[in-house]
């Protein structure tokens, strides 16, 4: 279970550039649990997911993981509850290192590093069994460098990754919006497949409305540094692209009129 | 003949500083020169012990983590303090040459008389060979160099053997994974500025075991001997992996020290030529300059070069 209690952030605090990309963030995600987090472009989605994963200390607030306060915690320490997928197909391996090694250091994600071969016989026979799930041909390609692959293989690989230790929450951060049509839809045929064998955590941030309304029990929306709207069980089932782009509208006509509301006011009374 | 085989005795052993370089330039990315300041704290360290009568394994292996020590400041410098890591590789080179002076007490320590590797080395090539000379292919070699030779060749090969082994162990696959993408290594749990510290750690200590053991084979340490080091650790570098590639692991090792041996043979015809020693310094640097611009330059030049016949097939 993920408990986020109260917690802002501020980036360029007391500077013109200030922003306040987390603004007392309440949120709790059952176990189990897949949330797509969608929003306007700042409205703090990868902010949170950022908080979560530990890629800085927020100003305020409490973040826990199955009970554990992370809220201090390194990101590397994290690690060891948290599997992430990155927007950049590029981020989540070594380009340089080849498959079965990128594998490899994921089989040990949050465990102490010793001087153990890597590459053990089982290991490798575990993965030849787990790429060719995948479909895309890589079982006989383990010793190639990752960097030869494109970038819908590299993301499913980041997933299998992400995933092979069964994390206790899984942090998605609009990981098919690099990608091409069809690949986007081979990573997220393979998230949905994934996530519901290992019965997952999930908290996935997606720019794309056809995802956000098929994918998931839970959807949250945000908009500037809050949650706006949180749509659970038979109300998130009954939604559609063209609800969520309804309530999106609905979200900037409020903020229209916040900005016209403040304007008569000040020509009334200032 | 006994020019060659000094020439690759050197190239060996500087092959130790080579692999160093190769670990904190190429699999870390990081410009670090500590080396500098970290090859003469391994002679001072293993020549100050072997004066003092403790025994050359045991001197050699300080000098080692004399060097790690001072790679691992480097390291930490740069990570938990933030300081720019071309600064913090400054900054302990620095504070080494004191350290070095400290530790030697005078700036050269002669090694005359004191039990060391190398003539641990001679002594058992000569008990082996039994005799002064040998007769290869009709030159006649001195025993005691080659068997310093062979000692040499011995060593890296296990240094080599045990650096490829360690960097494919958990560990060593998480240092290299630092190099390469340091957000994911840290999504993957693993604190990648502790290996960062261990890395210039590791990559250091082979510095300095490159030091000691060239102290003990020219016959005393001196505090101006690292001046350089670095550069020439990058140009065998370069020259391996124009020699046989970045494709793997193994090779990229193998690259290092056979472009360290290269290098020396170069610089001894060089010299035999009669280029003045004072000198070397300046050439070796122009040698890296060029090196590191050509394959741009080349790069730019390619597609005029291309062309030019294809106009001609058109007039």
């Amino acid at each position: 279970m993920l408990e986020i209690t109260d917690v802002s952030k501020t980036f360029n605090a007391g500077t013109p550039n200030e922003l306040r990309a987390l603004r007392g963030i309440q949120l709790t995600v059952e176990d189990g649990s897949f949330v797509v987090v969608i929003g306007t472009n700042g409205s703090g989605k990868s902010t949170l997911l950022n908080a979560v994963a530990g890629s800085f200390c927020v100003d305020s607030g409490i973040i826990t993981v199955g009970g554990t306060d992370i809220t201090k915690w390194a990101e590397s320490r994290r690690a060891r509850f948290i599997g992430r997928v990155f927007q950049n197909p590029f981020s989540g391996t070594a380009a340089s290192m080849s498959i079965a090694e990128n594998l490899a250091l994921a089989a040990h994600r949050g465990r102490p590093r010793r001087l153990g071969w890597l590459l053990q016989r089982n290991l490798l026979g575990r993965m030849r069994e787990q790429v060719s799930e995948l479909n895309m041909g890589l079982e006989d390609r383990l010793k190639n460098p990752i960097g030869s692959l494109s970038g819908g293989q590299r993301q499913a690989l980041t997933l299998l990754m992400a995933t092979w230790l069964r994390p206790q929450v899984l942090l998605l951060d609009e990981h098919t919006a690099a990608l091409d049509p069809k690949s986007a839809d081979q990573v997220i045929a393979l998230t949905e497949r994934i996530v519901k064998r290992d019965k997952l955590t999930t908290l996935m941030v997606t720019h794309s409305m056809q995802q956000a309304a098929s994918l998931g029990d839970r959807l949250i929306m945000m908009h500037r540094g809050q949650l706006v709207q949180d749509f659970q069980g038979a109300e998130k089932k009954r939604l559609r692209p063209d609800d969520l782009m309804a309530r999106f509208e609905e979200v900037r006509r409020a903020e229209l009129l916040d900005e016209s509301a403040a304007a008569m006011l000040r020509r009334m009374y200032v | 003949m006994s020019l060659l085989i000094g020439a690759l005795t050197l190239g060996f052993i500087f092959s130790l500083i080579a692999l160093g370089v190769l670990i904190s330039f190429r699999a870390f990315s990081f410009p670090d020169i500590t080396a500098d300041g970290s090859s003469t704290l391994g002679a001072a360290m293993a020549a100050i012990l072997l004066v003092n009568h403790v025994h050359p394994a045991l001197a050699t292996a300080a000098g080692f983590f004399g060097g790690f020590l001072a790679g691992a400041l480097t390291g930490t410098l740069a990570t938990k303090f933030r300081i720019n890591g071309l600064l913090s590789g400054i900054l302990v080179m620095t504070g080494l040459y004191s350290v070095n002076l400290r530790i030697m007490g005078r700036s050269n320590v002669s090694l005359l008389g004191a039990s060391t590797l190398a003539n641990s080395a001679e002594q058992a090539g000569g008990a082996l060979l039994g005799q002064a000379s040998l007769d290869v292919m009709g030159w006649e070699v001195a025993s005691r160099e080659a068997s310093m030779l062979l000692a040499a060749v011995v060593f890296i090969l296990l240094a080599g053997g045990v650096m490829y082994v360690f960097f494919q162990t958990n560990l060593g696959t998480a240092m290299r994974a630092t190099g390469d993408n340091a957000q994911m290594v840290r999504a993957m749990g693993v604190n990648d500025d502790n290996m960062i510290i261990l890395g210039l750690g590791v990559s250091n200590g082979l510095v300095a075991l490159g030091g000691a053991l060239l102290a003990q084979y020219q016959g005393f340490a001196d505090v101006q001997m690292g001046i350089g080091m670095v550069v020439w650790g990058l140009a065998s570098v370069i020259i391996g992996e124009a020699l046989v590639g970045t494709r793997s692991l193994g090779l990229s090792i193998t690259g290092a020290v056979m472009g360290s041996v290269l290098f020396r043979l170069l610089v001894a015809i060089a010299l035999r030529m009669g280029l003045n020693p004072n000198d070397l310094k300046l050439a070796t640097a122009i040698f890296v300059f060029l090196a590191l611009v050509t394959p741009a330059l080349l790069k730019r030049l390619g597609p005029l070069a291309r062309k030019s016949p294809a106009r001609a097939s058109h007039a």
